[in-house]
């Protein structure tokens, strides 16, 4: 090795040493004044912004969903319940793989293919991060158990635990408070994002849907420590939330229970009405559905069972079904005639059986085949006369008839918190001409006069008609809340916030006021004279009751395509219709039933009026104390 | 001697005098003894704060120090002459364990740094050389004519530069780093000319690209790239650089106090008890904590320098100068990556962060400083 062979100077060296230690000393200095001059650009003069970050990552604030509000009957029955529910949920971030949580937890509980399905869906929304996304609800408790066992062995898994909506009268109360279910995005943009941030579920429909913002309440906010993992560790401070308004309805939860009891499997509905307020007391239709089911979720083997079957359990009759009124409108006809002059009360006519109009060979008959012989309008009344009716709706013509009818609220949704309810059909000239393009004939008002042909009525319509003849002509809209719990008046401010329906229904200014008890009297006769169509009905009641039967012409509602011929034949008889109202003097519950394919509305129709009426008149109201 | 020594304590004669004399027999340097037991204190304070108030890390950790200051005692006994020595022989043995930690070494995270010899425990043959490449860089230097030719210079850093590319084979980019800078100070303080160094660095300038390209890993660049601008990965590689600003930044003047340091507790800071501890020391005890940590990192330096300085050959002084400098870098590259300075390399802030081997290898070169003080006078007898 050829090297340096100089002889080594070690005091040169030594003198370099020094010197390069000098050096030395001023690099460090030099890189240690770098890094303290880092550490004050970041502690001192950028310390805000780092605090800023530093309180960003470790609070969050959380939105708290206010609890529901509660909807309890007149007396103070429970209809809508909040309650815990449990369901799986996974946090993504917390798993290596989603799949082999999945499948490690389906050795304790069965998942569907079509939950792991909808989970997916719900895993591609966007969402907070470490937010829990559910892969399948109500859990039983054996479930949770299973679960919590080998909890350690499902990464990222949780059991959640959220209150959500039962409705304890299931079936019963459906048609009439609706339900809730899991909020959509759609629905999302409609309400206040920033109230609905905590909340899973909006109501769909019915009182639910309706009362939507008083029931759901204000959303809590409250500011959390999390750590990086997201656990909260502690709550910094707190908003809480204001719970949604307990809701009273008028809905008396025994008549209803008793309504759907008496219409059982048939096809049908009950409208019961407190004339004095308006107030609904029962709302029923049936076939109906469980509720429940909807709340956290139906499965699409059930809800498509729902929907596709024959009976149509998913409609409301009681509000959308749309009916030939029939028979029942006859005292209003016979009112009007009175009140217009085309009748009078002395005023007979012969029946028997036909009645046919100048120029025109079509026999219109009666559904007493040989006539009633001498009748006049009470008695036209009690024995449902078409023969008097005819004659009656040629003399008033279609306007008189429509703007009669229209007294009563036919032809419009007159509800005040029902907004699903249809409109019907309120036929007149105008009408006819704009729908039919063409003009009105006399045989459409013979029709007409009968409760036949274009009319159509919906049973809240013809509940609310008949509390108008209940109350001597005082029309009262139809309305479910009854009051807010905590505030005495239903028309409070609160309210305000709901949008209301305040149909407008012409005041009936008659003539002699007297008339409309004269045809009050009629339809007390029905009930109770020897000739009158539901005697059967009203007898041995130790009060007095009015009402008309009726039995409809199936036009239908919309109905499958696809049935067997029996089940044909059975959906062309009758409908079957009774209203009425009890006592004659200080009604306090007016009715409208309708039996679908029913048959005759005395037969059919009647008794179960009579069986409500006893149940509100004789029960209900002497037994006044509810739970609460 | 001794009249040299006391004169860096006035006013302390009497009282030191006599502990200073047995110290000196053990060939400990109090000085510096005391300055590593308070930092070691301080460690191991922050330590438990940056580990989640784990006593189980503390505990670990000290059993830990308790073999770093026994190693350092060992190694302050043997006489700097048998480094001297050994140096050709160490640096060979290091070499071919680097060696074989690429073709059977164990490790993890997709880096080979372990090698197991059977009847031997586990070690990193890279810790070996952080010591052994400055004795072989120093022993090459000092048996020349000083200030070293340009010769000289390209044999001495060719010689360091055999391990540092094993290293980066590895690959361990920060001990790689530490390792070149120990081969770099030792050229240094051998008195290399200026317009050698200007040249070298003309070279580095030119080489950097080509290192770019076919030395350096993927992970490797993707550091240096989240470095140059860390918010262009915020929740990936950019997370550890924002999440320690963060730490460092909010600590502000006083800092949150002890155990109250909200990134670090919450597990926000990652790595916070090893690599990126000194955010929590930061966070924890403000600028002000860690001016006061600096200071007693610079006073340690201060004194390896001083006792480099007081060498009694140019072996010694060489290599207690670069030991010394290698230990600043540590500090340097360790505070420098975690406030943002410089791209991440892994490079731990001495007896600090938590882990073993570090600690061990750093109290070893502070054996070999206090074997370079204590065992001065007795050669020159």
């Amino acid at each position: 090795m050829k090297s340096d062979r100089r002889l080594k100077d070690s005091n040169r060296e030594k003198r370099i040493y020094v010197s390069r230690t000098i050096i030395a000393s001023i690099f460090v200095l030099i890189l240690t004044s770098a890094l303290i001059y880092r550490l004050y650009d970041l502690q001192i003069v950028n310390t805000e912004h780092f605090q800023t970050l530093s309180d960003n990552n470790r609070m969050q604030l959380e939105s708290i969903a206010p609890n529901r509000g509660l909807i309890y009957d007149r007396n103070g029955f429970l209809l809508a319940d909040n309650q815990p529910v449990f369901s799986i949920a996974i946090v993504p971030e917390n798993t290596e793989s989603i799949d082999e949580t999945i499948a490690s937890v389906q050795d304790v509980v069965t998942i569907s293919p079509e939950q792991i399905k909808r989970f997916k869906k719900r895993l591609k929304r966007s969402r907070r991060p470490f937010q829990s996304v559910i892969l399948k609800s109500k859990l039983s408790e054996q479930e949770i158990a299973r679960i919590e066992v080998r909890r350690h062995e499902f990464q990222g898994l949780k059991v959640q635990a959220e209150l959500a909506r039962y409705y304890p009268f299931g079936e019963n109360t459906a048609h009439s408070i609706g339900y809730v279910g899991r909020i959509n995005e759609k629905e999302l943009t409609t309400v206040d994002e920033r109230n609905y941030s905590a909340t899973n579920y909006i109501g769909k429909l019915g009182v639910e849907r309706f009362y939507e913002t008083l029931l759901h309440g204000q959303v809590g906010f409250q500011k959390v420590e999390t750590n990086a993992s997201n656990r909260v560790l502690r709550v910094l401070e707190r908003t809480p939330p204001v719970p949604g308004k307990n809701l009273i309805l008028h809905l008396d939860a025994q008549l209803q229970k008793k309504a759907s009891a008496l219409l059982g499997d048939r096809r049908g509905a009950v409208v019961a009405i407190e004339p004095s307020t308006g107030g609904v007391l029962a709302m029923v239709s049936t076939p109906s559905f469980d509720p429940n089911e909807f709340v956290t979720g139906i499965d699409y083997q059930s809800y498509g069972e729902l929907r596709d079957s024959l009976d149509l359990p998913l409609f409301n009759r009681a509000i959308k079904g749309q009916y030939p009124p029939g028979s029942t409108i006859k005292p209003i006809i016979g009112l009007g005639g009175l009140d217009g002059g085309a009748t009078d009360r002395a005023f007979y006519i012969w029946d028997e059986g036909k009645y046919q109009l100048k120029n025109d060979e079509r026999i219109y008959r009666d559904w007493k085949r040989r006539g009633h012989g001498k009748i006049d309008l009470n008695e036209a009344i009690t024995q449902s006369c078409d023969i008097y009716f005819y004659d009656l709706a040629f003399k008033m013509g279609v306007d008189q008839m429509s703007k009669y009818l229209g007294y009563f609220g036919f032809g419009q949704n007159t509800a005040v918190d029902i907004s699903e309810a249809r409109d019907g059909i309120l036929p007149s000239r105008e009408w006819k001409r704009a729908l039919k393009g063409r003009a009105w004939y006399p045989g459409d008002s013979l029709n007409l006069g009968i409760g036949q042909g274009f009319m159509l009525a919906t049973p809240l319509q013809l509940a609310s008609a008949t509390a108008m003849l209940a109350n001597r002509g005082k029309w009262v809209a139809p309305v479910l809340l009854k009051s807010l719990v905590g505030s005495d008046n239903s028309s409070g401010s609160e309210l305000n916030s709901v949008r209301r329906r305040n149909v407008e229904v012409e005041t009936a200014n008659l003539s002699n006021p007297d008339d409309m008890e004269f045809v009050i009297q009629s339809m007390k006769n029905v009930m109770h004279s020897k000739t009158g169509t539901a005697r059967a009905s009203g007898r041995g009641a130790p009060y007095r009751m009015a009402g008309k039967t009726g039995t409809a012409q199936v036009v239908g509602i919309k109905q499958g395509e696809k049935y067997d011929a029996e089940a044909l034949l059975e959906r062309h008889r009758d409908h079957a219709l009774f209203v009425g109202f009890a006592p004659v003097v200080d009604p306090t519950i007016a009715i409208a039933v309708i039996v679908e394919n029913g048959g005759g509305g005395s037969s059919t129709a009647a008794p179960i009026a009579r069986a409500l009426f006893d149940t509100w008149i004789l029960e209900s109201n002497k037994s006044d104390e509810g739970p609460k | 001697m001794s009249q040299d020594f006391l004169r860096q304590m006035p006013g302390a004669e009497n009282h030191l005098g006599k502990g200073a004399g047995l110290a000196f027999r053990l060939h400990l340097d109090p000085v510096l003894l005391v300055l590593l037991l308070i930092l070691c204190t301080a460690g191991l304070f922050i330590l438990y704060s940056a580990s989640g108030q784990s006593m189980v890390h503390v505990e670990k950790q000290l059993v830990r120090y308790g073999l770093a200051f026994f190693v350092m005692f060992i190694f302050a006994q043997l006489d700097p002459i048998v480094y001297k020595r050994w140096s050709p022989w160490f640096f060979l043995l290091g070499v071919c364990a680097l060696a074989g930690v690429l073709l059977f070494g164990t490790g993890a995270k997709g880096a080979q740094r372990w090698l197991q010899v059977p009847g031997l425990p586990r070690f990193q043959p890279s810790e070996f050389m952080k010591l052994v490449v400055p004795m072989m860089v120093a022993w090459f230097l000092s048996s020349r004519y000083l200030p070293p030719s340009f010769k000289s210079v390209v044999g001495a850093l060719l010689l360091a530069f055999v391990p540092v590319i094993l290293i980066v084979k590895q690959p361990d980019l920060g001990t790689s780093i530490l390792i070149a800078a120990s081969g770099i100070f030792v050229v240094m303080f051998s008195g290399i000319r200026w317009r050698v160094v200007s040249g070298f660095a003309v070279l580095i300038a030119a080489l950097a690209p080509v290192m770019w390209m076919f030395v350096m890993r993927g992970y490797q660049k993707q550091r240096v790239l989240t470095f140059l601008n860390p918010e262009s990965d915020p929740l990936g590689s950019g997370w550890n650089i924002i999440q320690s600003k963060t730490a460092i930044g909010s600590g502000g003047m006083w800092g949150k106090g002890w155990l109250q340091g909200t990134q670090s507790q919450l597990d926000f800071l990652p790595e916070s008890h090893t690599d990126f501890i000194i955010a929590v020391c930061a966070e924890e005890f403000g600028f002000m904590g860690v001016l006061a940590l600096l200071f007693l990192y610079l006073l340690i330096v201060f004194r390896g320098l001083f006792i480099a300085l007081k060498a009694q050959d140019s072996y010694g002084r060489i290599l207690a100068g670069s030991l010394t400098m290698t230990f600043f870098i540590y500090i340097f590259v360790n505070i420098g990556m975690v406030s943002g300075i410089l791209p991440v390399v892994g490079v731990p802030l001495p007896l600090v962060s938590y882990g073993g081997t570090s600690a061990v290898t750093l109290m070893a070169a502070f054996g070999v400083l206090m074997s370079i003080h204590t065992h001065r006078k007795m050669l020159s007898r």
